[in-house]
């Protein structure tokens, strides 16, 4: 049964152990036994597996802190079973899913299920991040401690703020008993006002409701000032504005103890993909100018920006073919994610290593998951890149029950051929 | 022509003359004992109102009918697609009727052009969201062509809630593709964030106002107020009312518009209305033979 | 290949001609109006008013009348043809209508013209002037004037060339 795995010859990046180049890796039991770097001989040997991964990276399996799993309640969008298998294809070893579900996650029962349910039917690792109030109402406290207790990794009423200021200073302050982060979903929701779009020229020649930056920007003004104010653990969810990284640059250049995580398409795409009402160019926070675009990567290039996460939202077809105003805010994107992050390294504003760091090593550091290395006698999690692999994204290519992604019909390059987990190859070409 | 009318947006100036020349043909024909001609026979129109809607749809309805086509009328309330029906599939249920037109008014901006690439028939836009509402852009032009003769040069002053207006949005497109200058007068909170550089604001009407040579007043919705876009319609009609010693500012042989329908003593006083500078029944007579127009040029497309 | 059937002066004749048949078949001319097809009987009704005024010294009203709205061929031509303009400015019930167009061929804008002349009031009389029958009717209809027969193949073409299109008087035949 536990034949061991030789995972063999391609370029290992492993910034915590300050490995950059050709090796091999050994696992057996789930585990990894050795690491060889440097060439080695194909070894002949009956009970070793070998997979030849020349010219690919190796790296420390990709963490997804922001998904949306939809179970349970919506089904119809995405279960635990398919979504995790959408994580595999895209290359992710573990995610982190947003209680946004129904019944909501805000108690440990809710916590409980998502947890056995994953084991049982899940593909890769899966923890839960509970609701900061309960059903999202903004109002009370939700059982973190006994949510946390239960699995959860982390609190957010994410696709929701916390309107209510004395709320999340509670908040941010309780999150530091429990020690878990506090993931703020920043929008000053009155200011939205219903918007459907990013606001400004496009919105007004489209004639579609905007939602000003100002709306982020003042949500994350307030959560940093609030994180300065209770020294809570806050990180910052989607961020996708040039002022919204200058607010956070500042913060941590002052000292002020937070992180903050984008999206791929916040760096990938603007609000011009809406072309002519496609809805599956609506998310929230909505995609926004070139400015922003440029911002987004200065902000992770210097570091103001820890992680990249997909916030995967994914969405029944007959949901996005409703009118603009209806449909809902979402982009399908485990499986883009490699991809459109490998683009802004080909275009030099990130090396590989600093993917490990924004898709692996910062989110478990963030989460205490205990990941985001190679290192010998851990989980064998691992991830390997090809990184000139083209594809054209078809419906076909996507495993999520969402393929509401603004990308269909669009050639990407760079793909995770193998996504391992605890020593079980998922082989994805 | 193109398959559908979606918006001035997507119309050029030579586009935008065609229509009207060919409407004032169409005016003729309104004003003969019969008024109706068989250029249509045999083609079935839906009119799909997902907003009430009484002028836009009756004007429609009675272009419609004078170009001999076969009616059929659905204004559906959302509460019954709530129910589950998708647009798409209501859409697609009239398509199935053999309807080689669907004029669409919907709340939500966007609609008619999604649907366009679902149905084979002709889209025109009879209003979506706050977006567009180009027919009633076109009659205006044709209005104030037939009262003033030429467009390029004039002076047109638009009051009132231009954020959330699609009259407001389709008349400036057309009016400025026509070589008109164009004023916005209204409160900053009911002005769009983003306005074209060529068009002038004023937040003072009584500035605003002088020389102007048409001035298009719009409806007021009251809904906004609860919204706090202005504070009290007492308030905006003492700040913006159209009243005749504002009027008397204006060019002398200024024209009076109105989209309708009126709130009177709100956004234009009964004096203004009724006065002989007025030309907003004109404005509604216009509208039959506009829409007559459109039909009659958008059905001759490849896709029919 | 182009031939010329008809030049400046055969037309004048015929215009001359006509405009004393018209006035010999309705005695006179009370009550008589013309109307002109667009495009090409338009300027052949004014050029027989002006004719008949020569004659009899008073002038009868002309008007122009476009067929586009009425003709039978419109759900199949793509795109929509232009709608010009029709302008008979006076009231044409129980007058005597002579309609003029410049070529008659399978009389379908003929039938056309009929069904738009009725919708603008009811002549008591209506009858069709033409420069040019070339024959092959569809329909049950006939000229009470023809300038000249001239017998065509259907895939010939005949061109009707008027001065005040800036052209040379002329009719020409085609062959394609």
């Amino acid at each position: 049964m536990d034949n061991s795995l030789l995972v063999y010859n391609g370029h290992i990046v492993d910034p915590i152990q300050d490995i950059d180049g050709i090796g091999s890796i050994l696992i057996e039991k789930g585990k990894i036994k050795e690491i060889y770097q440097g060439k080695i001989k194909k070894p002949v040997n009956k009970n070793l597996t070998v997979i030849d991964v020349s010219g690919c990276y190796i790296l420390p399996g990709l963490i997804d802190m922001h998904t949306h799993l939809r179970e349970p309640g919506y089904e119809h969008k995405e279960t635990i079973h398919t979504g995790t298998k959408a994580a595999i294809h895209g290359g992710f070893t573990s995610l982190c899913c947003m209680p946004n579900t129904l019944p909501i996650n805000d108690n440990a029962t809710v916590t409980s299920f998502i947890i056995r349910k994953a084991y049982q039917e899940g593909f890769c690792k899966v923890y839960p991040i509970g609701a900061i109030t309960k059903g999202q109402q903004g109002q009370e406290l939700a059982e973190m401690g006994l949510m946390r207790e239960a699995g959860a990794v982390a609190f957010s009423d994410d696709g929701k703020p916390v309107m209510n200021s004395l709320v999340m200073r509670r908040a941010l302050e309780y999150s530091k008993t429990i020690d878990c982060p506090i993931i703020s979903h920043a929008e000053d929701i009155n200011l939205s006002a219903n918007g459907l779009m990013n606001e400004g020229e496009l919105s007004y020649r489209l004639g579609l409701a905007g939602i000003p930056k100002e709306s982020e920007e003042i949500m994350v003004a307030r959560d940093v000032l609030l994180a300065k104010l209770t020294k809570g653990r806050l990180h910052i969810a989607h961020v996708s504005t040039k002022k919204s990284v200058s607010i956070i640059r500042r913060a941590k250049e002052e000292g002020v103890m937070i992180t903050a995580e984008t999206c791929p398409h916040y760096f990938s795409l603007t609000e011009d993909a809406i072309k002519d009402y496609d809805t599956n160019a609506k998310v929230n926070p909505p995609l926004r100018t070139l400015e922003d675009v440029e911002a987004i990567k200065d902000g992770l290039k210097d570091g103001t920006i820890d992680v990249i996460a997909t916030d995967h939202a994914p969405h029944h077809k007959d949901e996005k073919l409703l009118e603009f105003d209806k449909a809902p805010f979402g982009i399908s994107g485990l499986e883009t994610a490699v991809s459109l992050s490998l683009k802004i390294v080909k275009e030099g504003v990130l090396s590989i290593s600093d993917i490990v760091l924004k898709m692996s090593v910062n989110p478990s550091a963030i989460l205490k998951l205990n990941a985001g290395n190679l290192k010998v006698g851990s989980d064998a999690d691992l991830t390997i890149l090809n990184t000139e692999k083209e594809f054209i994204l078809t419906e076909d290519e996507i495993f999520s029950k969402g393929k509401n992604t603004p990308l269909l019909g669009s050639k990407l390059t760079g793909k995770a051929l193998f996504t391992i987990v605890r020593g079980k190859v998922y082989n994805n070409d | 022509m193109k398959k559908d009318l979606l918006g001035i947006k997507q119309l050029n100036e030579e586009e935008i003359l065609n229509i009207l020349t060919t409407a004032s043909s169409f005016k003729d024909v309104l004003q003969r004992d019969i008024k109706k001609v068989p250029a249509l026979r045999g083609k079935t129109v839906v009119n799909l109102f997902f907003e009430p809607s009484t002028r836009t749809r009756t004007s429609f309805e009675l272009a419609e009918k004078r170009l001999s086509t076969d009616v059929l009328n659905f204004s559906i309330p959302t509460s019954s697609v709530v129910k589950g029906e998708s647009l798409l599939d209501t859409v697609k249920t009239m398509q199935s009727y053999g309807a080689d037109y669907i004029v669409i008014r919907h709340q939500c901006s966007g609609v008619p052009h999604r649907l366009s690439r679902f149905v084979k028939g002709s889209v025109i836009n009879a209003g979506d969201g706050i977006n567009e509402h180009p027919t009633q852009a076109l009659l205006d032009a044709f209005t104030i062509k037939e009262k003033k003769g030429e467009i390029k040069g004039l002076n047109i002053a638009i009051i009132g809630d231009i954020v959330h207006s699609r009259v407001a949005r389709s008349n400036t497109l057309c009016l400025l593709k026509l070589g008109a200058n164009i004023r916005y007068i209204a409160p900053a909170t009911l002005l769009p964030n983003y306005i074209p550089q060529e068009i002038k604001t004023f937040y003072n009407i009584d500035e605003g106002i002088k020389d102007a040579d048409v001035i298009m007043a719009l409806r007021v919705q009251k809904e906004r107020m609860d919204k706090a876009f202005f504070p009290s319609e007492r308030e905006y009609f003492k700040l913006y009312g159209l009243t005749p010693d504002r009027l008397q500012k204006a060019d002398s042989q200024a024209i009076v518009m109105h989209p309708g329908p009126m709130n009177r003593g709100i956004e234009i006083s009964s004096d203004v209305a009724d006065s002989n500078q007025s030309v907003i029944l004109d404005q509604v007579t216009n509208g039959i033979a506009v829409r007559m127009a459109v039909l009659y040029l958008f059905g001759g497309n490849d896709n029919g | 290949m182009q031939k010329e059937l008809l030049n400046k002066k055969d037309i004048d004749r015929i215009i001359s001609r006509i405009a004393h048949e018209i006035i010999e078949k309705n005695k006179g001319i009370d009550d008589l109006c013309l109307v002109g097809i667009q495009r090409g009987g338009v300027h052949l009704a004014k050029r027989l008013s002006e004719k008949i005024k020569d004659i009899e010294g008073s002038s009868i009203p002309v008007g122009t009348l476009d067929i586009t709205l009425y003709r039978d061929d419109i759900n199949i031509k793509k795109p929509h043809p232009i709608v010009r303009r029709t302008e008979i400015p006076f009231d044409i019930t129980d007058k005597k209508v002579v309609l003029v167009d410049d070529v008659l061929f399978t009389g379908r804008s003929i039938r056309a013209a009929l069904d738009a002349l009725m919708d603008i009031g009811r002549p008591s009389q209506i009858q069709l002037a033409v420069l040019v029958d070339r024959g092959h009717r569809e329909l049950p209809i006939r000229a009470d004037y023809v300038g000249k027969n001239i017998p065509t193949a259907r895939a010939e073409n005949i061109e009707v060339l008027l001065q005040e299109d800036g052209l040379k008087d002329s009719v020409i035949i085609e062959s394609r």
